[in-house]
Parts: structure tokens; C-alpha cells; sequence
């Protein structure tokens, strides 16, 4: 089957394409060459796109979509399920939405905006299985998951005895292939263990009361790990003293700190704090910009947050334990988990006149626009933490669109008004440069290689839109959206239902790596080595689920 | 004949994987590391193989049509039971959403009293390991750990090593309400853990009391359901001490009205402890046969823990008004569809409703169901995912014979695709 998609205005970054008039066309689930003129073939299905946007389907590189920490914020929560009950359709699953969506309803919300992959960014190992199953119940999309390290005893342990770095790697591969996931994460590095300890706060050069180890050196052992195994995706950081006034400095060290290794500091709004003025909470986001401008081996999401009710899920128990006085509506729940992480679930509303909270809404934004390139920031509200993925057309308006941001800031508490430099930005996000943040760069940033362009080759993931001046209703309901070649959306509505990939890499370790790890695990562990390890079967099993790997960077085996 | 190692069980809760298994056809013998729990349920023989209608043995394919068909003519079908593994209660879901059940996990009262505490306050808890590594203070309310888990001090508590402790051995056990049944408890040096004991329906009371020691809030009183104060006032000082406390409890062995006030003190107390600078967690026991696997698999796919009404077009949770049992009492239901692949003696309730019984080989009924279809049991008969009581680890269960029985899920997904079909026409 050989489909058109004829003369929509095309923005594909990845191929250097800014809003040209071009055809596109479809033939096994991948995007292929235009056919020659003469060669008499058969085009099956035109789409008659003159005047639409044609962009890739979009990728979310950080979003809780699948995971314990999760399904606990769901439990949690079921005043705010009410409000958002979603009736089954002839074609599609009941479920709820807001906040937290089940399962089934975040892949149809998901498509229906127009993205076609999405990340789960924090795999602890030990349930990296509940994480694929959650995935592996979320229709449409891709999806893939970013393994955490940092906190776990075993990383601490080796890093104790200073076993060296060929050690670390074999440890850092060994458990990204048992826990099947495409990047590594660290979450306050070492903080959640020392929580563990009743340690509350943790510095970035601060160590761990019971293991010599301080998050900086935790930072670079596995950065270092992940560039020498050849894994694509950067380090992936949430950094230390997440919401803490005056963080900015942390950030600007831990930037400083990695020495020129490739990184991803994730919702870096969270860290872009300074502690001046008359509340002792100011913007960082000048200093933060500019030494993302300056060091080209840093990239970073913003983790926006964005005005309304929604809830805080993260791994990062100890700052979640911190914030829990803030817990709106007033219950919360925290975790140690398995000597490998932990968690912090915390609901919370952001108020527009509440002077952090509109602070933050500033924050977020001043560093969208003063980051100048875009291929290294991308678009995310670290959903749900900063606001529910289904606002991002909104988002989307506030950097596109400078008068709209404008009238917004004007309603925000007139105290943090005055502490953002927010009016004097004049930047509006081009089509082409929202098509990087959230297209071509991360798929790149992720390292998916076949992904997140419209050139032949890629598979057909794309998403077609009317333009519209109000660019929130025109990132809500595209036209379009085809998955892997299929239609899956249209008009903003789910009209088939696909089950996508999960995303994967496999870098290389010495396989006598499991003699000590296996000891480990029968001593102090509650389970054992053979069933840690997660098995293709557990995706292909249901007929659904599928994986797929991506190759490693700069030939690395 | 084969031996099977590392076998994990998903019968104990406590996510036991160390079984030693030998297969012989399709017997199967414990080798090791068997308990009282898992041994019986893992060796216990297959008997039906052939699925029923009206107690008459017919192919799986008419069993199946017979099940649509009653669920397709309801007005108000009830799944109730919703014991197996994951894909199992994806199934029961699924079927579910497609014809306005209601859904309702077998042992949801007594999760219900945890629901009711981490819906109104939230909790902070831990998982095994932790408790393997960490745990100095082991308090436990109202329960007889050793009869719910055999083998959870040996494998836990007792350990050669822990992680963070000097001496694994010299852990304080203490247990407030009931006592232990038997010795599992007593310290491989010999120490017998503290007993405070007192009925369950004094432990709304005593907990109030500890909390208000913990707070160091003036009392009047010189004794608590028999307990002296000093007694609680030490205990109050050990968890205060304690570098790594845990208190444990058992919604289902609390079984007293408005026992969830109860789980709620627990969990405030450990949060309280937490606010005045010293770390202490919760551990609630549970996640026998499935329970835990069914709340988790509702809750990504509904939202909500396994009590869900889909009669409207979507799933509705009320923790109290689609309690199954009480819905069949009241004549609210007139399809009940039993789903319980662990447990064959847990058969439906005789409801004077038609019912289909989808469960382990070898259910006994007090009545014969209109269709019975015998399934696998999920880590013995087919390979699978359950989760064990932390909520955290899901386990990976294997397949260990070839008994030609179906899976849970196999035969929901064939009874929901009938559905579907019948809703296209
Ligand atoms: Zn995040």
C-alpha cells in the first residue's frame, strides 16, 4: 500500500526542511522516495494537504507514564479521576484522565495531540517490570525508559571500595539490558540512599554518612559510564536540592563539575532557583541559560509547571519528604524501595497568585527563551510534576506567542511580576523550532536513529495540523496523525488503535559482571538474579508488544 | 523428570523465589524450601481438565459461548473473586468494560481498610529488602507474623547478614495486640521478642496512646488495656532509637469495624516519627493469590483498586456500595462471573444467579455452576506476573508443566471477544 500525503507545508529539522511544499509518501509503515514519474506506480491513498503542517509525530523525552510511583499518584488520587471519567468508545477502552490518566486513556490523549513516542524517565530496576507492563497497556505510542542508578547500594558499594571504572560499566550495562531501558537516570544522586540514613539534605560534594561517596563523584562515574559504553542518550539528571531557593548554584557546579561529558539535566526549572529578594526566591534563569549557551555538552528539559491542580511523583524521596507540608489536597506518600531507590508521591496545586508558584511559571519560561538553541532544550512539564502532558498546546501558545504570554504574566501575584525579566523577552518559538524541541532533537537526544524525521527511511510517524493562529487549538487537534504508516487520529480523535515499540539499547558488558552481582543478590536481596532479569517474552507474549534496539554511539560494541 | 530452581510463588505474598521444584509429568513435589503456604498449593493435583455446562463436559469453545451469552444477556454481571496474574486481570478488565460489570477483588474489605487511610492521609512504607538490611525494630499490630508468612523471619529477620547491621541477631521484635503462635520470632541468640498483648479492639487505644507518648503530650492514665505505661513508654523510646523502625501490620487480621482508623494511627505514627527527625516505615502485609496483582492492574488501567462499576460506560470506584458480596445479597446482580485461579477452595458464593466459574482445577462447589471452566494456575501451569506485597517487585512466573489447562486470560480474552462480536451486530 503506497500512500501520499500531497503538498502540506513540511517541518522536518532533521532534513533541514523549513515549511517547504512537498509531498510525502508512505509504503510499509516507513516513509520512502517519491516514486519515478514514469514508472506507472499505483499511489493506493491521497491525503490533499495544501495549506496543512506537516511535521513528525512528536516525542515527550520525559514524561511518568509508566511505573510504580505512578500507579500510586492514580490510587491516590480518585476525587480526580471523577472529575474526568472517560466512556468507552466503539474502537477505544474506558479509563479516567486529568492528572494522572490510566493507562489506556494516555496513549489516546497522547495521539490525539499528535505525539507518537514517549519516555518514561525513571526505571528504577528492581520495578523496571511493573514500568514496561504500565507501557505495555498505553496504546499508540512508542515508548522506552530511562534506568536509574545513583542510589542503589551496589553502585555505592563499588564505588566504596573504589572498584574502577571498567567495574562500573559492566554494572551500569549489565542492569540497563536486565531492565530494558534506552538511557540511564540518576535522581538525586546518592540522595535518596542517604534519605535511607535520615540524611535530609545532600550537597552536591556533601557524602553519604555510611558510604564515602558524594553525589558529584556519583555524577561523574556514571556519565563517564554511559559515554564509554556508547549509550546515546546522555546521563540523564535530575540534580540535587530540587526546589531548594538558591539550588542555581548546585546546578551551575554540577554543569561546571561533569567536565565537558555529555548530560541532560532534566526539569531544570525545578533547579534554576536563587534565594534573593524580599522572599528569599528569586529567578536563576539568566545564569542557567547561559551556561547551557555556553556548554555545548549540556542539554535540558524544563519540567514548565503550569497553573492548576496535578500531582508530584517522583523518585527523589527525600526533597518529596521535605515538600510534603505543601501536599494539596493534604495526603502524600513516600517510599524506600528495595536498596535500589525510593519515591515520593506529593499532590499539589500551583496558584497563579501564590508568589512561588507563579515565580516558578516565569522561570520555566525565561529559560525556553533565553536558552538559544533548541535542538538542546526541549519541551516537557515533566508531566505530571509541573502540569499534565495534555497542556502542552497551551505551553506551546505561551512560546509562540508573545502578546499572549504578556497578557498571562499580567495576572500572575504582582510580586512575581516584578522579580522575572519575562515582559522584555521578545522570542516566539518558530513552527521549525517547536518542530526541533520536540521532534528531531529528541529523537536525536534519546538516540532514536529512524524516528522523528520525515526524510525516506524513517518509519511514518506523522502528525498533520491546520494552521491557526491561536496556536494552542492548533497543536490540540491535528488533522492527522499517523503511526507507523497507519492512520491512527483524525480530527483529534482516535479512529484505530495500534500498539507501538519500546525502545531499547544493549550496550556491552563482560559477562563474569553477574559473579559478583549474583552473590550480592542472594545475601542481601529479596529476590533472585535469574528472575531480576527481564526477558524478551515479557513483551512479545500478548502479541502486542515488540522491541526494538538502537545502535550504540561511535561504533562502541 | 525435572527440577526446577528458583522457582517463585505466587501463593505467600512475601514473593518467596527460592523454591526448588521437581516435575514429573504433571506432579509436582516441593524439594525445597517449601513452607506451609506454598508446599500444598504448588503440589496440589490437577483433576478437571474438561470445562462444564450444567456439570456436563463440553468443549472449552461452547463453555466459552455459554459464558458470553449469560454476560451478554445481563443487565448487571459481577466479577467477582479477580485472583490471578496480571494478564488474568487484564482479561477481567477487559471483559468488564465490555459488558458494564462490576468488578470486585475477593479480598477487598480488608484491603479497603488500607485504601481508606492512603486515600484520605497517604503512608510511608517500605519493601523486604529494606526491612532484610535496614530494619533495627520490628513492631508488629495485631498480627501473628509467623502464621501469615512461615518463613518471613528466616528469610528477613534472621539472616546471616544484613547490610547495615552489625549483628542481624540482635533486631528488636516487639508485638502489640497479638501474640505470637509460635517461636519464629526468638532471636538465633535466644531472645524472645516482647509481647504486649491486648485485644484487637483495644488497639485503637493503645495506638492513640503511643502516639501521644511519641508527641510527649501529658497523660493521666497508668495503664492501657492492661499494658502499663512504662511498657509504652519504652516502646515509644525504641522507635525513637531505633535507626531503621518498621511497623508492620495485616489489614486482613485487623477484622473489627472501622478498623481502618486503625491502619490510619499506624500510618500518622510513622509519619510522625518521620516529622521529629528519626526514620521509621510502614509494611503492610498482604498480596496472597493475587490481591495486590489485581489492585495494581486496576489501578493503571481504571485508575482505581479492584472495586469498580463499568454500568455506566466507565469505571466508578466506591470502596462500600460495589462490595460484591453485599450487591449479591441484595439481589443487584444478576450474572456473577467467578474468576480464582489459586485458590480451588475459594468456589463462588451459591447466589441463586446464573454463574460462570472461571477457576483453579479441582473447585469444589457447594453448587454446580451453569458453566465451569477449569484454568491454569498462573507459575505452575502457565508463565505470567504477580506482585508480591510491597507493591513494588512484580514477580516473573514460570510455566513448570505442560498440563494442556488455559490461562485466565486465554479464556477471558475468548469470552470478550464473543462480547465483541455480539456488540457489532
Ligand atoms: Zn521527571
Amino acid at each position: 500500500m503506497l500512500i501520499k500525503l500531497k503538498g502540506g507545508k513540511v517541518f522536518d529539522p532533521a532534513a533541514g526542511v523549513d515549511g517547504k511544499t512537498q509531498d510525502i509518501y508512505i509504503q510499509d509503515g516507513k516513509i520512502v522516495k517519491a516514486p519515478k514519474q514514469d514508472a506507472g506506480v499505483k499511489i493506493d491513498k491521497e491525503y490533499d494537504l495544501q495549506g496543512k503542517v506537516v511535521m513528525a509525530g512528536a516525542i515527550d523525552m520525559h514524561t511518568h507514564i509508566g511505573g510504580g510511583k505512578g500507579n500510586i499518584a492514580r490510587i491516590l488520587l480518585p476525587e480526580d479521576h471523577r472529575a474526568d471519567p472517560v466512556v468507552r468508545g466503539q474502537i477505544t477502552r474506558s479509563g479516567c484522565g486529568h492528572v494522572m490518566p490510566s493507562t489506556y486513556v494516555t496513549g489516546y490523549r497522547y495521539a490525539e495531540m499528535g505525539y507518537t513516542a514517549a519516555f518514561e524517565p525513571a526505571v528504577l530496576p528492581v520495578n523496571a517490570r511493573q514500568a514496561h507492563m504500565e507501557m505495555g497497556d498505553t496504546p499508540i505510542l512508542d515508548k522506552g525508559g530511562y534506568v536509574m542508578l545513583g542510589s542503589d547500594d551496589y553502585l555505592l558499594r563499588m564505588m566504596t571500595a573504589n572498584k574502577d571504572q571498567q567495574a562500573i560499566n559492566d554494572y551500569v550495562a549489565w542492569t540497563l539490558q536486565a531492565a530494558k531501558g534506552i538511557g540511564i537516570k540518576v535522581v538525586n544522586a546518592g540522595g535518596i540512599n542517604a534519605f535511607k540514613f535520615n540524611q535530609r539534605q545532600l550537597d552536591l560534594d556533601e557524602k553519604n554518612v555510611y558510604y564515602d561517596v558524594s553525589p558529584r563523584q556519583v555524577l561523574q562515574s556514571l556519565a563517564t559510564a554511559v559515554n564509554q559504553l556508547g549509550i546515546p542518550h546522555p546521563l540523564h539528571v535530575h540534580g540535587c536540592n530540587l526546589g531548594v531557593p538558591g539550588n542555581v548554584e548546585t546546578t551551575l557546579d554540577t554543569i561546571q563539575g561533569i567536565g565537558g561529558l555529555p548530560m541532560h539535566l532534566t526539569h531544570i526549572q525545578f533547579h534554576s532557583y536563587g534565594a534573593e529578594g524580599d522572599f528569599k526566591f528569586s529567578s536563576g534563569a539568566a545564569q542557567i541559560a547561559e551556561a547551557i549557551n555556553k556548554n555545548k555538552n549540556i542539554t535540558a528539559d524544563v519540567g514548565q509547571i503550569l497553573f492548576g491542580q496535578t500531582v508530584t511523583a517522583s523518585g527523589d524521596s527525600m526533597h518529596q519528604h521535605a515538600n510534603h507540608q505543601f501536599a494539596n489536597p493534604s495526603k502524600w506518600v513516600c517510599m524506600d524501595i528495595e536498596c535500589d531507590a525510593g519515591c515520593g508521591v506529593v499532590p499539589f496545586k500551583y496558584r497563579d497568585q501564590n508568589f512561588v508558584n507563579a515565580l516558578q511559571w516565569a522561570i520555566g519560561l525565561e529559560i525556553f527563551l533565553l536558552v538559544d538553541d533548541p535542538w538542546r532544550v526541549f519541551l516537557t512539564t515533566d508531566h505530571p510534576n509541573g502540569a499534565p502532558f495534555t497542556s502542552y498546546p497551551h505551553l506551546i501558545r505561551l512560546l509562540m506567542d508573545k502578546s499572549f504570554r504578556n497578557d498571562m504574566l499580567a495576572t500572575i501575584h504582582p510580586e512575581a511580576q516584578k522579580m522575572t525579566t519575562l515582559a522584555s523577552i521578545d522570542r516566539e518559538y518558530s513552527l521549525q523550532e517547536i518542530a526541533i524541541m520536540t521532534r528531531a532533537g529528541a529523537a536525536k537526544l534519546v538516540g532514536l536513529h529512524d524516528r522523528g524525521g520525515l526524510s525516506s527511511g524513517n518509519w511514518a510517524d506523522i502528525t498533520v495540523y491546520t494552521e491557526h493562529e491561536d496556536r494552542q487549538r492548533m497543536f490540540e487537534k491535528p488533522d492527522y496523525v499517523f503511526k507507523d504508516g497507519q492512520l491512527v487520529v483524525k480530527d483529534g480523535e482516535v479512529v484505530k488503535v495500534t500498539w507501538g515499540t519500546t525502545h531499547i539499547v544493549k550496550p556491552d558488558y563482560d559477562a563474569s559482571v553477574e559473579k559478583d552481582l549474583k552473590k550480592y543478590f542472594d545475601r542481601y536481596l529479596t529476590m533472585k538474579l535469574g528472575n531480576f532479569k527481564i526477558s524478551d517474552d515479557e513483551f512479545t507474549e500478548d502479541g502486542r508488544g515488540s522491541l526494538t534496539e538502537h545502535p550504540l554511539k561511535g561504533g562502541a560494541a | 523428570m525435572a527440577k526446577i530452581t528458583e522457582v517463585p510463588s505466587p501463593f505467600c505474598g512475601v514473593g518467596t523465589d527460592d523454591l526448588v521444584v521437581e516435575v514429573d509429568g504433571t506432579t509436582l513435589t516441593v524439594k525445597e524450601n517449601g513452607c506451609a503456604v506454598n508446599t500444598p498449593a504448588f503440589e496440589q493435583a490437577i483433576s478437571d481438565l474438561k470445562p462444564r455446562i450444567n456439570g456436563e463436559e463440553v468443549e472449552l469453545e461452547q463453555a466459552v459461548a455459554k459464558a458470553a451469552e449469560l454476560l451478554a444477556n445481563s443487565y448487571q454481571p459481577l466479577i467477582g473473586g479477580c485472583a490471578s496474574d496480571v494478564n488474568g486481570m487484564r482479561g477481567v478488565l477487559a471483559v468488564a468494560d465490555h459488558c458494564g460489570a462490576v468488578v470486585d477483588n475477593i479480598n477487598f474489605n480488608a484491603a479497603r481498610r488500607n485504601y481508606l487511610t492512603m486515600q484520605d492521609s497517604g503512608w510511608m512504607n517500605t519493601t523486604l529488602a529494606e526491612i532484610k538490611n535496614r530494619c533495627d525494630l520490628l513492631v508488629l499490630v495485631g498480627v501473628d507474623l509467623e502464621a501469615f508468612s512461615p518463613r518471613f523471619f528466616e528469610q528477613y529477620i534472621w539472616c546471616d547478614d544484613a547490610m547495615y547491621l552489625d549483628n542481624a541477631a540482635a533486631r528488636q521484635i516487639v508485638y502489640l495486640g497479638k501474640a505470637p503462635s509460635g517461636a519464629a520470632s526468638t532471636s538465633p541468640d535466644g531472645a524472645a521478642a516482647k509481647v504486649l498483648a491486648c485485644d484487637d479492639a483495644d488497639l485503637p487505644e493503645l495506638l492513640a496512646v503511643l502516639a501521644a507518648l511519641l508527641k510527649k503530650q501529658p497523660l493521666q492514665v497508668e495503664a492501657v488495656a492492661g499494658i502499663a505505661l512504662p511498657e509504652l513508654q519504652t516502646l515509644a523510646e525504641q522507635l525513637m532509637n531505633a535507626k531503621y523502625g518498621v511497623i508492620s501490620w495485616a489489614a486482613s487480621a485487623l477484622d473489627f469495624s472501622q478498623a481502618e482508623l486503625t491502619v490510619q494511627s499506624i500510618c500518622n505514627t510513622v509519619k510522625e516519627i518521620n516529622d521529629l527527625g528519626v526514620r521509621c516505615s510502614g509494611f503492610p502485609l498482604g498480596g496472597k493469590k493475587g490481591d495486590v496483582t489485581a489492585n495494581q492492574v486496576s489501578g493503571w488501567i481504571t485508575g482505581y483498586p479492584a472495586r469498580v462499576a463499568f454500568n455506566r460506560g466507565y469505571p466508578e470506584y466506591d470502596p462500600f456500595l460495589y462490595d460484591g458480596m453485599a450487591m449479591l445479597s441484595n439481589g443487584e446482580v444478576d450474572v456473577l462471573l467467578w474468576v480464582e485461579a489459586f485458590n480451588s477452595e475459594a468456589a463462588p458464593p451459591s447466589a441463586g444467579i446464573p454463574t460462570i466459574a472461571v477457576g483453579r482445577s479441582g473447585m469444589q462447589f457447594e453448587k454446580e455452576p451453569d458453566v465451569f471452566i477449569p484454568v491454569g494456575t498462573p507459575g505452575i501451569d502457565h508463565a505470567g506476573h504477580a506482585y508480591r506485597l510491597d507493591n513494588v517487585v512484580a514477580l516473573r512466573l514460570k510455566k513448570l508443566r505442560d498440563s494442556g489447562l488455559p490461562s485466565t486470560a486465554e479464556v477471558l480474552n475468548a469470552i470478550e471477544n464473543l462480547l465483541q462480536v455480539k456488540n457489532a451486530d
